[in-house]
């Protein structure tokens, strides 16, 4: 059962991502984007990350996407863009061949290590949030100040930037 | 049980769709989309080494990495609109002005 879903999840989710690229129209490319992140959020879950299913459907999909689109009808693209340059389709044929041989060895490798303190019985019976939540309030916490820190200067960043100008200096415009 | 080199294997396939959205698009917006597809692929790793190796850490940092890429959203949309502004088209082939 869990395989099935985790086959669904993945193959959607890899659709979804070629179509963004693919894909002609803006538009069309931020709703595939918007299936590849909900996918993805399903593939937390089969991870028992459910906190984290949470965050990325509100954050991602409800506030980051949201704003690309936001964007994309305020801006009223039309694009006519060429996609690829002729020469590049030499690289096709040694790029298939890479990337199955790079999917060959993360397949075959094992991928063990040293064992964490938070094996899936542990993190059940509380509820993921709470083990997300003790992590992050008492190993990481300065990750957590500075990540805050950063979205302060993200905010006034971006309001920065996107504000009205003021009309320009005649002054200046003369010289 | 679903062992962790298939996650790998989807995180390294959507990893490598979004390098090359960024690289082969020429339109501002969709290389933006794609950099957050790549922050996704490196989100799956992130997580399912954190489910296999049995440690919260990798929760954690996937955490922020989904601040980090709402920031960056932000501000990246912000510097289109100012482009934009100024009839630039959002192609970013003709961007090659630093200042206007």
């Amino acid at each position: 059962m869990v395989l099935v879903f985790f086959a669904y999840f993945a193959l959607v989710s890899i659709a979804a991502g070629v179509l963004v690229v693919a894909l002609r129209h803006p538009v069309h490319c931020a709703l595939a984007l918007l299936a590849l992140l909900l996918h993805v959020s399903g593939l937390f879950i089969l991870l028992n990350a459910e906190f984290l299913w949470a965050v990325q459907v509100i954050v991602y999909v409800g506030a980051i996407l949201v704003l690309y689109l936001f964007v994309l009808m305020l801006m009223n693209l039309k694009t006519d863009e060429r996609y690829f340059h002729p020469s590049a389709l030499y690289f096709v044929g040694p790029a298939i061949l890479g990337a199955v041989y790079v999917l060959y060895l993360l397949l075959q490798s094992p991928f063990d290590g040293a064992k964490g303190t938070a094996p899936p019985s542990v993190v059940l019976q509380d509820g993921d949030t709470y083990a997300v939540g003790i992590t992050m309030f008492s190993d990481h916490i300065l990750q957590f100040e500075i990540v805050g820190i950063f979205l302060l200067g993200a905010i006034i960043g971006a309001i920065v930037l996107a504000k009205t100008p003021k009309a320009l200096d005649p002054e200046k415009e003369r010289r | 049980m679903i062992p962790l080199s298939a996650y790998t294997a989807v995180s390294a396939v959507l990893f490598t769709t979004g390098l090359l959205g960024v690289l082969v698009r020429r339109n501002f917006i969709i290389v933006l989309m794609s950099v957050e597809m790549m922050l996704n692929a490196a989100n799956i790793n992130l997580v399912a080494f954190s489910h296999y190796l049995e440690s919260m850490s990798g929760q954690l940092v996937a955490l922020f990495v989904i601040a980090i890429a709402a920031g960056e959203a932000a501000v990246g949309l912000a510097i289109i609109i100012v482009v934009f502004r100024g009839k630039i088209s959002t192609n970013v082939d003709e961007m090659n002005l630093l200042k206007w």
